[in-house]
């Protein structure tokens, strides 16, 4: 079992959580992932490693409620245990004469970009973090990537803090303003991955993507996290989850996201009617 | 006197048009009366050629004596002598292959059941039996197991049972290996094997879940935890796919995903369980092993209306049990023979509509013995399906073995000796399918008990 130390609510969606799992923290590193069960008959879901402390034998995960497991997992309080909890899975992400980089979060993608942007920085590579939301509500860890950044862009697709537009087109600008980056790493929903890959690609920048696609067993076992990266198939729990976003095929990608749609929805309407049941009793 | 029925006394199963909407066990097992009248065919041979054909030497006229007898908890002691699972192995060893090949009475007629028989002894232990065992005297030694399917399982409880202190470490929440995630419920009830695992942990064994080594430990770093020896079992878990186009398309799956959706996530019971899984209408499972029939009887169950086996050779050289093949198609499962995928057809919306095919002629017989299909021109056609699984094989995982310098490998498999199970590592074994690449659950139980015995006089003579 694995303890839940920390729970942070990062917006109505969004929420933090520190767990014991000292096995995982002694080896974790940013670009890899977890894969948690919550309960005797939940479902495996991957989550990015978000922050770890060795120390203190946590590991961070930062998710948003999008369907079951997720709604029960934000159900859970602190000192309550999740009953799986296994990694690090993945490839850890590598950098390599990196002097000046863009690291772009959308949504809840900004968690995952950020263990990246932190370890950048660390490294004393220049950082231009832009991190993309839908409205000031829902920005999360501005702190922590102001932190980590040598300039943060906060964007809003409703404009509603002041600074109206999408993530790509913050970096065109910088892109057109005379930025060099060595490095664009890029993470989010796929379409926005798909959009900044397209920019940077004439530009001739190297850019990295987070794949997030369905997986089972995490191990490479099963092949349903499968993408198709420079025409070849890769298992993104095993040879990712971070790829050249040049190679990418984002549109197969995008279309095997939705293969549960139906079975998602029906299996959150169930939990919701449930907890409709408990409320009521 | 001896029964000298030319056939095995039959054993119950469920109806086919039953079983094939639920997932309870197809085949009953003996009642005490069936197990000692089937018991008294054997001959009690002086030369006992059915236990040569057993990779991990059950004592078999012995405990089927006893069973005639009807002391059925002294013939469950006596397998448990050599066998650590016994009521697995009774339900999916090939024992046509095995000992029930060299069984005397196969000469003239049916060879005697001991697989049956073997099954009916644990069954019959799990239901009456209260014996449990001593933990054995610890030698103070401790040996690493990576894996916990039938390989280290094997090796644990050997190693267990001579006073080692076993670790093993399972990567994914629920030990067992293929016999949890692979083998579906209705060939090998999920209790059942959590029952035998359970006596396992009796020896004293401990079983650590959600450990990935490669990624959480090196096998280096085991050794600096203080393990004496380390054997791997991580079986070949990585599925092939056949590189052919659309094989992304939505509605492809490995049967490894399939299979693990379905056994170890029990989507067939969604959405009570979390973990969904989808069927088409039609289904092609490409392959002719024991798993595409695993996989095709499972997608049968979850209702799908037609499920066709599309293999390129002909029913003879299905690698697949006899026993299987039979209830697949008792079961209404459709060969298609001779019949290979070219590709996979999809939508606009790039789900899958159908698998184009060729047919195949058999040729010349290649290395292995088994006459090479050769395509037969202008056979191409369309067979139309919603759902297509893979389940053409599995190869060894290169988790292990990618993180591990030193560590030799051929084909993906590891090498290790024959007999022994020792690697290119000095303290390090192997086996398993981890080895020899999709095998059979009995020999990664015989290469199991190899390892431990080598293991324990690898010990014995470092001291």
């Amino acid at each position: 079992m694995f303890k839940i130390v920390k729970k942070k609510i990062l917006n109505p969606q969004v929420k933090l959580m520190e767990i014991s799992a000292p096995h995982v923290a002694k080896k974790a590193e940013p670009g890899q992932f977890i894969i948690l069960r919550v309960n005797e008959n939940g479902e495996r879901i991957p989550l990015t490693i978000a922050d770890f402390d060795r120390t203190k034998g946590t590991v961070t995960i930062i998710f948003q409620e999008v369907g079951k497991t997720t709604k029960a997992l934000g159900a859970l309080e602190e000192g309550d245990e999740l009953l799986d909890f296994v990694g690090p899975l993945g490839k850890a992400s590598h950098f390599e004469n990196v002097k000046k980089a863009a690291v772009i979060g959308g949504g809840l993608g900004t968690a995952i970009a950020y263990p990246q942007a932190k370890k950048l920085h660390s490294m004393g590579v220049e950082v231009h973090s832009i991190a993309g939301f839908r409205n000031k509500d829902l920005i999360i860890l501005e702190d922590e990537m102001k932190a980590v950044s040598d300039k943060l862009f906060i964007t809003t697709d409703d404009g509603s803090n002041g600074n109206k537009g999408f993530v790509s087109d913050v970096l065109k600008n910088l892109i057109e303003e005379g930025n060099k980056y060595d490095l664009v790493i890029a993470i989010g929903p796929l379409i926005m991955m798909k959009v900044i890959s397209n920019l940077t690609k004439p530009y001739g920048i190297k850019t990295i993507v987070s794949m997030n696609p369905v997986m089972i067993d995490g191990t490479g076992m099963c092949g349903g996290c499968r993408v198709t990266v420079g025409g070849e198939t890769k298992f993104a729990c095993v040879d990712g989850p971070d790829f050249d976003g040049h190679q990418v095929d984002f549109d197969e990608a995008m279309r095997r996201q939705t293969m549960y749609k139906k079975e998602e929805t029906l299996s959150m309407e169930k939990h919701n009617c449930r907890l409709g049941v408990e409320k009521n009793a | 006197m001896p029964n000298m029925s030319m056939k095995k006394v039959p054993m119950p199963e469920q109806d086919p048009n039953v079983r094939n909407k639920n997932f309870l066990e197809v085949a009953l097992g003996y009642t005490e009366q069936m197990a000692m009248e089937e018991a008294q065919r054997c001959l009690n041979c002086k030369h006992k050629p059915c236990v040569d054909g057993c990779p991990v030497n059950v004592k078999i006229p012995e405990f089927i004596q006893l069973i005639a007898q009807g002391k059925f908890e002294e013939a469950y002691n006596k397998i448990k002598e050599t066998n650590n699972l016994p009521a697995i192995c009774g339900r999916v060893c090939p024992q046509e292959t095995q000992c029930e090949k060299f069984c005397v009475r196969g000469i003239k007629g049916e060879s005697v059941a001991i697989g049956r028989l073997e099954r009916f002894a644990a069954d019959w232990h799990m239901k009456n039996g209260t014996a449990s065992h001593d933990k054995p005297k610890k030698n103070g030694k401790r040996v690493a197991v990576i894996g916990s399917g039938p390989a280290s399982l094997t090796c644990a409880s050997d190693l267990a049972k001579l006073g080692y202190e076993v670790t093993i470490f399972e990567a994914f929440h629920v030990p067992g290996g293929v016999l949890m995630y692979g083998i579906p419920e209705f060939r090998l009830p999920k209790k059942l094997v959590q029952d035998e695992i359970d006596t396992i942990k009796q020896l004293g064994v401990e079983i650590k879940t959600n450990m990935v080594i490669g990624k959480v430990f090196s096998i280096d770093e085991l050794k600096e935890e203080g393990y004496d020896a380390i054997f791997i079992g991580s079986g070949a878990g990585l599925p092939s796919f056949m590189k052919i186009p659309g094989e992304n398309l939505n509605g492809v799956y490995s049967a490894n995903e399939f299979l693990t959706r379905i056994n170890l996530m029990k989507a067939y019971d969604f959405p009570n369980c979390d973990t969904p899984v989808k069927v088409g209408k039609n289904v092609a499972v490409v392959g002719g092993g024991n798993v595409a029939m695993d996989a095709a009887r499972s997608a049968k169950r979850l209702g799908a209306e037609n499920v066709y086996i599309v293999y390129r050779r002909s029913e003879a050289e299905m690698p697949a049990r006899l026993e299987e093949i039979h209830h697949a198609k008792e079961e209404g499962i459709l060969l298609k023979l001779l019949t290979n995928p070219t590709r996979i057809l999809g939508t606009d919306d790039g789900w899958v509509k159908g698998i184009e095919c060729v047919e195949m002629e058999l040729g010349e017989p290649d290395a292995s013995g088994r006459r090479r299909p050769v395509v037969k021109e202008g056979s191409e056609h369309v067979l139309d399906v919603e759902t297509v699984i893979i389940a053409i094989g599995q190869t060894p995982n290169p988790l292990i073995t990618s993180t591990t310098p030193g560590l030799d490998t051929k084909w993906g498999g590891i090498i290790a000796d024959e007999n022994t199970g020792a690697t290119s590592i000095e303290g390090v074994y192997a086996g398993g399918d981890a080895v020899t690449g999709a095998a059979t659950v009995i020999l990664a139980m015989g290469a199991g008990k190899k390892s431990a015995k080598a293991i324990d006089e690898y010990l014995k003579s470092k001291k």
